[in-house]
């Protein structure tokens, strides 16, 4: 039987949540795709992590626990994924459909003659290949694409697109990359890393649930009480790029088309109008609510939810009311 | 210096019908506009200019009606154009038009390259860092500070829970995110001087390209289905009447749907 590669995306040891919905995504089609499931872990952690992405469906862990995998930018994942699919033979390789990771599997697809889905929010087999649906034009359409035969199929999965079931694997045998860096992959090196989170709210693009501000929060303490309803609901806080803009909140959490595509459960927008390059980044929310005082704005036509009024009124008895509902 | 800027024609957002017959995206529907996120690199280039008197060369890769596209790069204050066009690239996928990107590159002299870190239209963010590939230089990408020192760039690469620095010599490929500066509009004068600079354009014969290399039928990943997302059922809106029941209501709403 062949294996399917999982690249697991990682931060401070473990595994992102996305990672854990791409196991559980492939351990779902392993049966149809006669694939068993292995996942690859680059830089230092594997073993800690290893019960976890056995209980989400990996039988075979590959890892290379090397400070090298993140001391360069790219290569070092690249060829380590590539030792993985030299060791493993696999054909197909779920990666985290993120920034930084897209640039490892267009390298890689480059290399060892891939095509590359991005975004990858719907999967099904079909002839033993697998077919893949997304969303494009801000969700407006709905397309299906598959890799061409005779190309490995590197696949990038959306956030949020399918659920992280911990099915209850045993713990997957751990195999030892071997990687041998190239020249080349050393050549862009990381000086220095500049971490500014929060440590309790959740990125925009995990968060199930995701508060954002706009135009209309006025000055950069609106943020504030975005941050104070974030943190009632256990939310992430995004913003529209008239707040990114103003410098009352950072470019990495405008959510939009040049900005981040966001799929959480719950979108709660204050004082955002909805223009169509804001809605190209959370139109595929799966629920969607709005505060705006105008009531023509645009955001209300695509809202499950609105209120029609003045967000400084209401979002402070918003999160009153949930705490008491909390208890 | 020499900096070259690759930039792709998109339809307009807010313009309607941009999937045609063949299943690509119809760059002739609609208004077709320079990819807004190609302003900001171009804006780069141009500080490089003033700051490294670079010279700089946009690329495009795209039909022959785009030329209007690469006149608009040009009105930035860019020094001259190269056009890549060919029936044959019809239909390409990322890593396709990347292989064209990469010969064009090739056939020219440069230190750096500045991308945009996507596309508004495709999104795949795929095209800047296979072009690195196939050149074998480094990628830095989702630059949101960029500084050339000599033969080292260094550039503050954005992520989720902030940015790392990273550096390479050149050359180099980077791509760029749009809070690395504020683009300024094209002046008059050089929207006059766009029309006289210099644009060459070639076919892929003319950078050894061979047909089968590029184009729908030699894409390694193929769209071959899509379909509008069904429409929404219209929501509840409800007017706050100042008594604080509008929230009252939203709560309970969230509680009931379990986000709270
Ligand atoms: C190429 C391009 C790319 C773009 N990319 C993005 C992107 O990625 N993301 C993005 O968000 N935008 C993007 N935009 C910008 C987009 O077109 C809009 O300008 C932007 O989304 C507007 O932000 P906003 O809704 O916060 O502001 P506005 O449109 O100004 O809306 C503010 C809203 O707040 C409401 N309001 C004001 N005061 C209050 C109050 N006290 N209480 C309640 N409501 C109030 C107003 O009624 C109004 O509807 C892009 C634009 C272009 C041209
Ligand atoms: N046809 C093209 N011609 C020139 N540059 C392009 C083309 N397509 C993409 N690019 C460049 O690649 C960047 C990333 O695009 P993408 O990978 O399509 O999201 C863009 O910002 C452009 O700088």
């Amino acid at each position: 039987m062949s294996e399917l590669l999982v690249l697991i995306d990682h931060s401070d040891g473990a595994p992102k949540k996305l990672s854990l919905q791409m196991l559980s995504a492939a351990a779902g089609l392993a049966d149809d795709a006669d694939v068993s499931v292995s996942a690859v872990w680059l830089g230092a952690g594997a073993s800690d992590a290893a019960a976890t992405i056995g209980a989400h469906g990996a039988t075979k862990l590959y890892h290379w626990d090397s400070e090298d995998a993140h001391g360069y930018v790219t290569l070092p994942q690249v060829e380590g994924l590539q030792a993985a699919i030299d060791a493993s033979g696999a054909d197909v390789v779920f990666f985290a459909s993120t920034n930084h990771v897209k640039d490892v599997a267009s390298r890689l697809a480059i290399r060892v003659g891939g095509g590359v889905i991005t975004d990858v929010t719907g999967l099904r087999v079909e002839d033993g290949r697998f077919v893949a649906t997304k969303e494009v034009f801000g969700g407006d359409m709905i397309t299906t694409s598959r890799v061409a035969d005779g190309h490995v199929q590197i696949l990038g999965i959306a956030n949020n697109a399918f659920p992280a079931e911990g099915a209850g694997g045993d713990a997957p045998e751990l195999v030892a990359l071997d990687v041998d860096l190239s020249e080349a992959a050393t050549a862009a090196k990381v000086v220095s890393v500049e971490k500014q989170v929060s440590a309790d709210r959740p990125d925009i693009a995990e968060a199930a649930v995701v508060v954002a501000g706009g135009r209309g929060l006025g000055n950069e303490d609106g943020f504030q009480l975005m941050e104070q309803l974030a943190d009632v609901l256990g939310a992430g806080v995004g913003a529209s790029r008239a707040a990114t803009d103003a410098g009352w909140y950072p470019h990495r959490y405008q959510i939009g088309q040049t900005g981040r595509t966001i799929s959480p459960t719950l979108y709660l927008g204050s004082g955002i109008s909805g223009a169509i390059q804001h809605r190209a980044g959370m139109q595929t929310s799966q629920n969607i609510v709005a505060i705006n005082k105008d009531p023509e704005a645009p955001i209300f036509q695509i809202a499950d939810f609105g209120i029609v009024g003045d967000l400084y009124e209401i979002v402070p008895k918003l999160v009153e009311e949930l705490e008491t509902r909390k208890g | 210096m020499k900096i070259i800027v690759p930039v792709k024609r998109t339809p307009d957002t807010a313009a309607e019908k941009v999937i045609g017959d063949d299943r690509t995206v119809d760059r002739d529907a609609g208004e077709s506009v320079l990819c807004p996120v190609n302003e900001f690199s171009i804006e780069e280039a141009v500080r490089l200019k003033e700051s490294q008197d670079a010279e700089v060369t946009v690329l495009l890769v795209g039909p022959e009606s785009a030329q209007s596209t690469v006149r608009k790069a040009l009105s930035y204050g860019l020094d001259g154009g190269l056009q890549v066009t060919d029936d044959a690239i019809a239909g390409s996928d990322a890593l396709g038009t990347a292989r064209v990107i990469a010969k064009a590159l090739e056939s020219r002299e440069w230190d750096l390259v500045i991308f945009g870190n996507q596309s508004t239209d495709a999104r795949t963010c795929l095209v800047p860092a296979a072009v690195a590939e196939l050149l074998g230089v480094p990628s830095l990408t989702y630059a949101r500070h960029l500084e050339v020192e000599g033969d080292t760039v260094t550039v503050h690469r954005e992520h989720e829970e902030g940015w790392d620095v990273v550096e390479a010599q050149l050359p180099a490929i980077v791509s760029v995110v749009e809070a690395i500066n504020e683009p300024r509009y094209p002046s008059f004068k050089g929207i006059m001087a766009a029309k006289s600079k210099p644009l060459d354009v070639v076919s892929l014969a003319d950078l050894g390209v061979s047909a089968d290399e590029v184009g729908a039928g030699n894409a390694a990943a193929t769209m071959y289905e899509f379909e509008p997302r069904p429409p929404k059922e219209a929501g509840t809106v409800v007017e706050d009447d100042g008594s604080g029941a509008a929230a009252a209501q939203l709560a309970d709403w969230m509680v009931d749907k379990k986000f709270a």
